[in-house]
């Protein structure tokens, strides 16, 4: 049940509460985060049937507690489906042109095992987001 | 020596059992057995590599084979007897971890600066707790509890902002008549109404981060002193309806939405309008019409709809793109925000890129960037050795830009003087093999479609306009039809009531002043130059320049082209059912 917030506190409470469950990092109930982007777009390029064997495969398994979330479009839809893998310690990857094949050795070799599937990857996120490095960013002074 | 065949269900799906039955043969007929012992992995100790299978692991050396064919079976232990490496084609190596570039390294969203999408595919849309994480409302709780009405639009005023719909009205002066203006009962709204072909700027926004846009209401709202909002969303737009509602569900739940807001005493109560997808219910006054109940027509000008709008209430119209722009401006400074862009476009634009390029996607760049750096660095150019034609920018109000201009930088009045328009940021680029004629002519039936009949130039107008294009691709052009176009176009741009009446004929005039050329070629040489318009094309294979590949013969979908090995390949014009596979499989021009 959700209790209104009442003050800029309350909001602040949340806050720190969700940034620390909302990563593998940091977080006390998972060690993994596997999001599968399903707006619109990975959708038509077969994001269900990847979220499909991701669940299949995450109930098969005790080894490590996955949290699995539906997000929205990363924004290369060309490269969709794309899978996003966040393990504890180890650096965030996403996946692209996925399919339940590819998700079932995603998850057996990199969410189990943390061995990253280079082959399948797209690129190595980090969480600070493109502005941490962006030419622009430099020219505000940030 | 171990040889482990991986049998699973996927596995064997693909045949492994085959591979494994008939390496334990060949092993036999080899007589190896005390040498080579050959086993299989079922399901329980499947170690997931799915897309390698058929596959083996060889011990004790740990090779990987992937793609694992029966006919291997004889070389592979043969190999493995005399301990040379066998099938090296087949080893699986992976790249190294440090080869995957980094997102900032990548060529796609190296160049670009994530203000507005800043949570894209980061946060779970349907929690907002996620969404809080990410400073989320912290906008709307400054707004709210420590600044006054004035104090938030004089930030939006420093900020620059203009409206990301498409004509680029400043925000803060559309927010300020909404603020000035007498009335007890004032609306929000939000225009979710993406309408053009090409633009999903706004249905990715929905759907990957709807609380931002929500933020940015509660802002507008409390600056201008309203209590009521409506998200004005296509009911095409399903999972974006749904996400949006869950979005409003848990806002209210938290006390981020409806009454009391934080605590403050101030009330904000948002609704979703599902609007049934006609393309001029995007216009500001149709859109108030359709959630009045009433046919979505547009209505003249003035009243603003700051005076009068939705239900004759002041009402402060935006789209999706400019309300969740809002919160991070809030809390980062106006001046932040301007701190990017031109002198008079700041901050950042999302643009939707399709069309004939590589990387296809939503697009955040600086106001600034060049259209070429768009296409070509962050779109990655044009797929298979083709040549740059012209980009479409804006939609069915907007225009063609070619090659000349790419290097104009993306900044409202830049595009308008290069006779198209920002629009909302569809951006749809073509390729050599795109015919101007059938682009505009496409352009016309959708408006002529959406035409919502009030005014006869644009009901009537762009009838006529679609019929002369019909007329030229179907080699019944005239030439006096270029000077019909142009001066039919004008009468409908002078007397249309609404902008999409107004802009309606952009397309067809954007085309004609930087491809008449083309134009010509359909009417007075009846010649289809890109070979796009059936009509205008023969179906025949020139034997001088016929290859004899069979590329046309093998792809022809109604199998009327008779072709052998050395001959060329020859159409039955009488079955052919002009669907032009053939002329995009020839990589010879030899059909004409």
């Amino acid at each position: 049940m959700m209790t209104k917030c009442t003050c800029r506190e309350d909001l602040h409470t949340i806050k720190e509460r969700a940034s620390r469950e909302m990563s593998a990092q940091t977080s006390e109930t998972f060690e993994a985060r596997v999001m599968v982007h399903m707006g619109t777009c990975g959708l038509a390029a077969g994001a269900q049937a990847v979220m499909d064997v991701l669940k299949e495969e995450v109930s098969r398994q005790n080894q490590v507690s996955v949290k699995v979330v539906s997000c929205g479009c990363a924004g290369m839809c060309s490269s969709e489906p794309n899978v996003t893998v966040e393990r504890k310690g180890e650096p965030t990857i996403m996946y692209q042109h996925m399919d339940g094949d590819k998700m079932r050795q995603v998850f057996r070799r990199h969410v189990l095992n943390g061995e990253v599937q280079t082959d399948l990857a797209l690129a190595r996120i980090h969480g600070e987001g493109a502005a941490a490095k962006n030419p622009f960013a430099a020219a505000r002074g940030q | 020596m171990r040889v482990k065949v991986f049998n699973g269900e996927g596995c064997r799906a693909k045949g492994s059992d085959e591979v494994y039955r008939a390496l334990t043969a060949e092993v036999r007929s080899q007589g190896v057995q005390d040498r080579i012992e050959v086993i299989e992995v079922g399901e329980e100790h499947c170690p997931g590599y799915c897309t390698l299978s058929p596959s083996l692991l060889v011990e004790p050396s740990g090779m990987i084979y992937q793609d694992v064919q029966v006919r291997d079976a004889p070389g592979l232990v043969q190999n493995l007897v005399e301990q040379q490496e066998p099938l090296s084609k087949k080893i699986y190596s992976p790249r190294k971890l440090e080869e995957i570039p980094e997102e900032q390294e990548t060529d796609f969203f190296g160049p670009q600066l994530f203000w507005t999408l800043r949570n894209r595919g980061r946060i779970d849309p349907e929690s907002i707790e996620e969404y809080i994480a990410m400073d989320g409302y912290q906008g709307a709780a400054e707004a709210i509890l420590e600044m006054e009405p004035e104090e938030i639009i004089e930030e939006v005023k420093v900020s620059a902002i203009r409206g990301r719909g498409g004509a680029g009205f400043p925000a803060h002066i559309k927010w300020k008549a909404g603020a000035g203006a007498r009335s007890d009962i004032k609306y929000v709204v939000c225009n979710a109404d993406e309408g053009d072909p090409g633009a999903f700027m706004d249905r990715s926004i929905l759907e990957g981060d709807p609380h931002s846009v929500l933020e940015g209401m509660i802002i507008a709202a409390r600056a201008i002193g309203s209590h009521h909002g409506y998200i004005y969303c296509r009911t095409e737009y399903p999972l974006a309806v749904r996400r949006l509602s869950i979005a409003i569900d848990q806002a209210m739940g938290y006390g981020l939405l409806g009454e009391n807001i934080l605590g403050s005493g101030f009330d904000f109560h948002l609704q979703i309008y599902q609007g049934a997808g006609a393309f001029v219910c995007g216009e500001g006054t149709a859109l108030q019409h359709s959630i009045e109940g009433k046919r979505g027509m547009p209505r003249p000008k003035p009243p603003r709809s700051t005076d009068k709008g939705l239900f004759n209430r002041p009402t402060v119209l935006n789209n999706v793109e400019t309300f969740a722009n809002i919160p991070q401006i809030i809390v980062k400074g106006g001046k932040w925000y301007s701190g990017v862009g031109t002198e008079k476009s700041k901050g950042t634009k999302v643009f939707a890129l399709s069309g004939d390029v590589r990387n296809i996607g939503l697009v955040e760049v600086p106001m600034g960037t060049s259209l070429r750096t768009i296409i070509f660095d962050i779109g990655g150019g044009i797929p298979d050795k083709k040549k740059f034609k012209a980009v479409q920018l804006g939609g069915p109000s907007g225009g063609c830009i070619p090659e000349d201009y790419l290097d104009l930088p993306v900044d409202f009045e830049a595009i308008s003087q290069a006779n198209a328009i920002m629009g909302s940021g569809g951006m749809i680029v073509m390729d050599e093999s795109t015919c101007m004629v059938d682009m505009a002519h496409y352009f016309m039936d959708f408006i002529q479609d959406e035409s919502c009949g009030k005014c006869t130039p644009c009901r009537e107008g762009t009838k006529r306009l679609l019929d002369i294009l019909t007329r030229i691709k179907e080699g019944q052009g005239e030439e006096a039809d270029l000077d019909r176009l142009e001066s039919l176009s004008a009468y409908i741009t002078d007397t249309s009531l609404c902008g999409l009446g107004q802009s309606a004929p952009t397309p067809v005039l954007s085309a004609l002043r930087s491809f008449r050329k083309e134009f010509e070629a359909h009417i007075i040489d009846k010649q289809c130059p890109a070979k796009k318009c059936p009509a205008l094309l023969h179906f025949e294979v020139d034997p001088e320049k016929c290859a004899s590949c069979g590329q046309c013969y093998r792809h022809c979908p109604a199998k009327v082209i008779s072709w052998q090995k050395k001959e060329s390949a020859e159409i039955d014009k009488e079955k052919c059912i002009q669907c032009l596979t053939c002329y995009e499989k020839c990589r010879f021009e030899a059909i004409e």
